[in-house]
């Protein structure tokens, strides 16, 4: 199995500060990966890197372990097929919540094939299923400003989904969901993976334990412990940097 | 269809339109019948739709992609120079000097030939052309640089305005070959039609108001795009947009290049019927109260923007020849009224007293 996403030897410091010290992290095509860490680990600086926000000072990151990400801008990765969800919602709030759906679909980025675009009937059933399949059917002409924060979240991973990304990474899908509803998202990520390459960044455990994956804990910039969840979670070190807080 | 030509821009262009017929139809009655209107009134009506036109090209890229540029009287004015400079060399021979090869100023200023860059001036196409072409040139450079390090919001705003401030001390320069602190002006006739004849002024002032229309649609066109919405996805979550795989400074500058554009389409009609053009165009405060226009009417409606233009330039007219001490006060006091009391504007006032309506996302579907 070649790695889809290959990370060696990745650093980048922030006026003296390393924020990713060293960072080598490989994920597999269709594979879903939970990456866990205490504050300031350097999860979000990680996918910054990853998603072409944040030059690395040094080391490679690798798509395929062919195309060279560190080059490219948020544009050319997301084009790539890399698609990213914030920790914070972000959506489109003056669109409707069909129109945001529509904006992520797979077309030409161009701004003239924008002007002149027009959706097929293929589309709009594509928008269709992603509705039914986010559960925002009944909610598909409303602006996306006025949902709830868990329908946000919702949302902002159908508009992920639309984009036919093959490798997702999700900043904190659960944050600020129901218990309900961060099983629900659970299981929505498990279904994508396989398909789709998913990489999760999480601090609820319960969360990550119904996610029911591989795990990577990152410490002050670097991989600390890699593996089942019940294995990571038994160890020393992690206990001590991230669990016992 | 539907939505190109929306309830508020069919009733809009259909006040144009019976603006445009009736308005000449009157000029031309005879003084004393109850219809009569002073012939003088229709190169000012035309003044007004030339702002209407540059409010409507400020709220594509301010109302929309959330640009606010300081700056457009620039553009306007580019426009304008563009359409002055041709008007210039229509004065041929007929000059105080008679030189049938160079304008007074030049004359005057001792110089013995025409600098290269009014090349091509003495005809009215390349004229046309320019008037186009020299603020989206300088709209898409300024904003292929300024979009691509990323600035923005405030930030961007500033620069805009130290750009118009910029090309105002360089218009003032004699030595700019622009005709200085006078800037351009005694322009005889265009295209062989004298510009003091009714009958050119009529001309001109329809040709504004079919420009006028045409901007309106094309802006509407483009902001109902798929287009639009992504410039309309940029001003609300820009990152969103990039991560999406949208090159959000190539949209950032085709709306500001249009934008730019139409500003410049607006110049080239305001100087034939204003009969000068000159470096005082390129104030700050110009561009600013293009600002309080879009405000006034209501951002990312254009519709609303020209009617704000039309509002507060008429309230101008009224209030500079009545009270002149009290204008910019007025200004002053509109600007604060707008973002206390009518964040949307008025047409945002309409629609506080309306039902709501259907949204239009809903009419969208297929």
């Amino acid at each position: 199995m070649t790695a889809q996403l290959y990370l060696d030897g990745v650093t980048r410091s922030f006026d003296g500060f390393k924020a990713i010290n060293g960072l080598s992290l490989s994920v597999d095509k269709g594979e879903l990966r939970a990456v866990i860490g205490p504050n300031g680990a350097g999860k979000t600086t990680m996918m910054d890197i990853i998603t072409g926000k944040t030059r690395p000072d040094g080391g490679e990151v690798l798509w395929n372990m062919a195309t060279d990400l560190t080059r490219m801008d948020e544009a050319s990765v997301a084009n790539l097929g890399i698609g990213r969800k914030f920790q914070k919602p972000t959506v489109f709030e003056t669109h409707s919540v069909e129109d945001n759906i529509r904006l992520a679909l797979k077309a030409p980025r161009g701004v003239f094939a924008s002007l002149f675009y027009r959706s097929s009937v293929a589309e709009e059933a594509k928008v269709t299923a992603l509705l039914d399949r986010i559960r925002l059917t009944h909610l598909r002409t409303e602006q996306a400003a006025n949902l709830s924060h868990g329908q946000k979240q919702w949302l902002e991973i159908g508009m992920l989904l639309a984009q036919e990304p093959q490798l997702l990474l999700v900043d904190e899908p659960a944050a600020g969901m129901t218990d309900a509803e961060t099983m629900e998202t659970a299981e929505l990520l498990k279904s994508i993976a396989g398909e789709r390459t998913v990489i999760v960044v999480e601090h609820d455990m319960d969360f990550v334990r119904a996610l029911d994956c591989r795990v990577t804990v990152l410490h002050q910039g670097s991989v600390l412990a890699e593996g089942s969840l019940d294995h990571v979670s038994a160890r020393e070190d992690v206990i001590e940097v991230y669990l016992g807080r | 269809m539907r939505k190109l030509i929306d309830l508020r821009m069919g009733l809009f262009l259909a006040a144009l339109f019976l603006v445009t017929v009736l308005a000449p139809v009157a000029s031309t009655l005879q003084a004393g019948s109850t219809f009569a209107m002073p012939s003088y009134l229709i190169p000012l009506l035309g003044k007004y739709l030339c702002y209407a036109l540059l409010a409507v090209a400020l709220d594509l890229c301010w109302g929309y992609a959330g640009i606010l540029s300081l700056g457009h009287g620039a553009f306007f004015a580019l426009g304008g120079y563009a359409m002055g400079m041709h008007l210039m060399r229509e004065i041929g021979a007929r000059g105080v000097y008679a030189n049938p090869e160079l304008p007074d100023f030049m004359v005057f200023l001792g110089w013995d030939e025409l600098p290269w860059f009014w090349y091509g001036f003495s005809s009215f196409p390349f004229a046309a052309v320019m008037a186009l072409l020299v603020p989206g040139l300088l709209a898409f450079v300024f904003g292929w640089f300024a979009f691509r390090s990323r600035v923005s919001g405030v930030y961007l705003s500033i620069i805009t305005q130290a750009l118009t401030f910029a090309l105002l001390l360089a218009f003032f320069r004699n030595e700019m070959g622009f005709g200085g602190n006078n800037g351009l002006t005694d322009f005889r006739d265009v295209l062989g039609f004298s510009l003091s004849a009714p009958s050119t002024r009529i001309a001109l002032f329809v040709l504004t108001a079919i420009s006028l229309a045409a901007c309106l649609l094309i802006a509407k066109a483009i902001t109902v795009s798929k287009a639009g919405k992504v410039l309309v996805a940029v001003r609300d979550a820009e990152s969103r947009t990039r991560f999406m795989g949208y090159r959000v400074e190539s949209y950032s500058v085709f709306v500001f290049t249009v934008s730019a554009m139409m500003a410049g389409l607006a110049g080239a009609l305001y100087v034939p019927q204003v009969g000068i053009i000159n470096p005082g165009e390129f104030a700050p405060a110009n561009s600013i109260e293009i600002v309080v226009w879009v405000a006034l009417g209501g951002r990312g409606t254009l519709v609303g923007a020209a009617i704000g233009a039309l509002v507060v330039v008429a309230l101008k007219s009224w209030l500079t020849a009545t009270f002149p001490d009290l204008w910019l006060f007025a200004l002053g006091g509109l600007f604060i009224l707008v973002t206390l009391a009518l964040p949307n504007g008025l047409l945002g006032l309409l629609d506080r007293f309306k039902p709501r309506r259907a949204k239009p996302a809903q009419e969208a579907t297929a």
